[in-house]
């Protein structure tokens, strides 16, 4: 890790196919920032996206990345951080990816407590497949294959979260820059799972949950001094909260064991001998007398 | 005196049969004896018919046989299951106490022993002791000395303390004193012990065991049979060597986190059975297109769909040559013994990582939980070579970057291999995807990149075909009019029918071929023999299409899909009805 290492370092010279205006400019530029303020370097960064436009993420940051399948970047990114915990393992995704054709995978990234920080990038539509209705969509939203609205309440990520034992459960707006690249720097600091739940607006086919509507609506947690993201009764009610929706960390809870930690995985097991077996394999031989 | 013993024990699933057979067949392993093992049983987890075969012999066995001479029977259905191969001659061991065993009488010629196999283990210290009563008697009957039980008893039970070790040798005892008092009965058995050192271990072990050697150290899957033994071999192991088992929610994850282990620089294995290869297929297309070694294990099982899944076949060949959208370099490998198992899982390792690709590593159902005994040689640490191909360092790096100092992971060379950064690599920084990308690992539509890097990644299979060995292994008669060709398990009883074939006068050439993609030219093996055969566990014949399709000649095919196993002689019935 450097200490001189610019938020710019994690910036590839590819230019983002976003659309104008797209939130994903500012969920990415606040993840950059905020690995650069917590001291890392893209050596020793690994970046694992899955399909859509969040997939796009790897291209346009500079670090190691993979860009997998739809819905498979957690596991990837469980892989990569149990072969090299010293790695930085973020993993990004979008609404459809994680929690429609991922979210069996969501789940267990999130109870198993594995060391690495999933940002979402939440527009509530499938954006680059044009305009179908995502798993966070409203019900009553209508889109290209919900005319008449999806007739289904959304997914909650929050609580699908808290409910699995997540050990970091936070919300973010692409647009409140400062605050996005805060959250995120909590998310990596912790240790154990981070979910960053941040909401990026697609301009080209949500015309409903915009940047003016998550403006006026969103409500801060970091501003509310009586809030305490460690009290679990405290982050159930925001988080099942129907009324409103907030941003900021709703919930940590920092005693929560880590997979590494609970199975003792350490050491980068890119290390191996090269001149044979390793050493005390003739044992596993023995074993079979 | 027979030169070999063939011994089973059957009864329901939850009788403790598999401790019970594993717990003899050590035993006979540990006296210097050789051993093969066989089981029969449902995809159930208590009730039903399930059976454990041991088959024994001063020389090395090599297959099954349709011929019983000792039966434990703990129903009376094993008694009927196995009616066919009980001969004159056959002794049933069973207890006359349990209520369907109470006017029981032995089918005629077989010697029919009633032994009071839970009372006598009461007397021993538990009813739950009334297998081990059993093996006590078996020794008497086949004049095997009982103190062979005693090591693999302990090694069973010493995990629960010395008394239970203790009261298990006396059960063991009080089996054998029964048959010796109450039954004045002289048996055609005479099991000779010998010095020679034998390990005891099945596929799924063996794999385990090479992947190990091999260096692996990430090893993620998802419960299925009959591939969980290597998962289950490897957790607990694996951790002393520094490496890490994940059991994943679904074979998705599993060869997802497989993959990840494998970009952050780990050997990486994953393992399933056909149905959960339809699963990873999707990923399988990414591990390719990115260029990452990969190990994916599959120990086939009856197919399609949930098919049978405890039961034997070979009908996933072309799954793993073909599977995947779009047009895949790959490996495919198929041991042909259990020893082979782990020498084939060391060359998976290796061969992914230095052509950067996925390998299939294939074992059938009878393989995978088949015992089988070796000579610790088999299986010499020493002789593991490891190679990790193209990995650069911080100080050749720069020999593989652009002029903006980026690291191209998928450099076009003339072998199709690009360099390989490790995460944490300085300067070596890059992405890859799964879609057609650049040398840099960037995303392109460039009709010439797509072209130049479909090239490179189909140059790998050429080099390696010209650099690696990807040969059979040979038997028989080299000169023979008869070629037998096969490919997985079927070597071990093709071996053994040969001995049947050679009573009948017909000699044959035998080649067993490990590899099914790259796989040899047989051509000219083809060209000078008279008759060829291929035999195989399938219904379709998918090795014998290959061959035809490699050669341009028409093969004849001995196929087997009932979801068991060849036997030697039925074996060598079908290929000389085939020859005739």
């Amino acid at each position: 890790m450097s200490s001189n290492v610019r938020f710019t370092d994690f910036k590839s010279d590819k230019q983002p196919t976003w659309c104008p205006g797209c939130g994903d400019f500012g969920t990415m530029n606040g993840m950059m920032k905020a690995l650069a303020n917590t001291g890392n370097s893209p050596d020793d960064t690994f970046v694992v996206a899955g399909i859509g436009c969040s997939g796009k993420i790897g291209t346009y940051m500079r670090s190691y990345a993979l860009h997998g399948v739809h819905g498979r970047a957690l596991p990837v990114g469980t892989g990569v951080k149990l072969a090299n915990p010293d790695l930085e393992v973020m993993v990004a995704g979008g609404d459809g990816d994680g929690y429609s054709i991922g979210v069996g995978h969501f789940i267990h990234a999130v109870r198993r407590n594995i060391d690495i920080t999933y940002v979402v990038m939440d527009n509530r539509i499938y954006g680059l497949t044009k305009g179908q209705a995502s798993p966070t969509s409203r019900s009553d939203f209508e889109t290209a294959t919900t005319p008449e609205g999806s007739k289904q309440p959304p997914v909650n990520p929050l609580a699908l979260a808290l409910s699995a034992g997540g050990s970091f459960i936070a919300q973010s707006f692409s647009s409140h820059a400062q605050r996005h690249t805060e959250i995120i720097e909590e998310a990596i600091n912790h240790d154990g799972f981070s979910l960053v739940n941040t909401f990026s607006p697609c301009v080209t086919f949500n015309d409903v949950d915009t940047y003016d509507y998550f403006r006026d609506s969103l409500v801060d947690l970091g501003e509310e001094e009586d809030y305490d993201p460690s009290d679990r009764e405290q982050a159930k009610d925001k988080i099942l909260d129907s009324e409103k929706e907030y941003m900021g960390v709703l919930y940590q809870d920092d005693d929560a064991q880590s997979y590494e930690q609970a199975h003792g995985v350490e050491g980068n097991m890119a290390d191996i001998d090269t001149d044979g077996a390793p050493d005390g394999a003739m044992d596993l031989v023995r074993e079979f007398y | 005196m027979h030169e070999d013993l063939n011994w089973a024990i059957g009864g329901e699933a939850g009788d403790g049969i598999d401790s019970t057979g594993k717990i003899f067949a050590q035993a006979l392993s540990r006296a210097g004896r050789h051993v093969f093992t066989s089981k029969d049983f449902a995809s159930r987890i208590r009730g039903g018919y399930t059976a454990y075969k041991v088959r024994t012999s001063v020389d090395k066995v090599r297959s099954v046989v349709d011929r019983l001479d000792v039966l434990i029977a703990l129903t009376e259905r094993t008694v009927d299951e196995n009616l066919d191969e009980l001969h004159d001659g056959s002794v049933i061991i069973y207890d006359g106490e349990r209520t369907e065993f109470s006017d029981f009488e032995a089918p005629d010629d077989v010697t029919g022993l009633d032994v009071p196999l839970k009372s006598l283990a009461e007397d021993a210290g538990g009813a739950i002791m009334r297998n081990i009563v059993a093996l006590g008697a078996v020794c008497e009957v086949a004049d095997f000395p009982i103190e062979n039980l005693d090591e693999s008893l302990e090694k069973k039970f010493g995990g629960k303390g010395e008394k239970i070790v203790e009261n298990n040798k006396e059960a063991a005892r009080l089996g054998a004193e029964y048959v010796e008092e109450e039954f004045d009965l002289a048996f055609d058995f005479d099991l000779e012990t010998t010095d020679n050192d034998y390990v005891l271990l099945n596929g799924d072990e063996a794999i385990g065991m090479g992947a190990i050697a091999a260096g692996c150290k990430f090893y993620a899957g998802y419960p299925i049979t009959p591939a969980t033994d290597v998962m289950t071999y490897l957790k607990g192991r694996i951790e002393n060597f520094g490496g890490h088992v994940v059991q994943a929610e679904d074979e998705l994850a599993a060869i997802n986190m497989a993959l990840g282990a494998a970009r952050a620089g780990a050997r990486s294995m994953t393992a399933t059975s056909g149905p959960g290869i339809d699963l990873m297929t999707e990923t399988f297309g990414l591990v390719a297109t990115s260029e990452t070694p990969l190990v994916i294990t599959n120990v086939m099982r009856s197919g399609p769909s949930t098919g049978m899944p405890t039961k034997q076949e070979q009908g996933d060949l072309n799954q793993m040559l073909y599977g995947g959208h779009g047009e895949i370099p790959r490996f495919v490998l198929a041991p042909t013994t259990v020893a082979e198992c782990f020498w084939k899982t060391i060359e998976a390792f290796n061969l992914a990582e230095k052509y950067q690709t996925p390998v299939y590593l294939t074992a059938d159902l009878a393989m995978a939980v088949t015992e089988q005994t070796f000579e610790p040689e088999k299986f010499d640490m020493d002789a593991v070579e490891i190679d990790r191909g193209k990995v650069v360092d911080e100080d050749e790096i720069s020999k593989w970057q652009n002029e903006k100092d980026q690291f191209k992971p998928h450099a076009v060379t003339a072998d199709g291999v690009s360099p390989r950064a490790f995460p944490g690599t300085e300067g070596g920084v890059h992405m890859s995807t799964g879609l057609e990308h650049d040398e840099l690992g960037r995303r392109t539509e460039d009709v010439d990149v797509r072209v130049e890097q479909v090239d490179k990644r189909q140059q790998k299979v050429t080099t390696a075909e010209e650099e690696e060995d990807f040969s059979y292994r040979e038997f028989g008669n080299p000169d023979s009019d008869n070629l037998v060709i096969s490919w997985g398990s079927n070597e071990g009883t093709l071996i053994e029918a040969m001995d049947y074939l050679d009573q009948e006068d017909v000699d044959v050439r035998l080649l067993s071929v490990p590899y099914i993609f790259p796989r040899p030219d047989l051509t000219e093996d083809i060209e000078a023999a008279e008759e060829v055969v291929v035999v195989e566990c399938n219904a379709t014949g998918q090795f014998a299409d290959l061959v035809e399709h490699d050669t341009l000649t028409r093969v004849k095919r001995v196929n087997k899909y009932n979801g068991v196993q060849f036997k030697a002689d039925e074996l060598a019935d079908d290929i000389q009805e085939e020859l005739a």
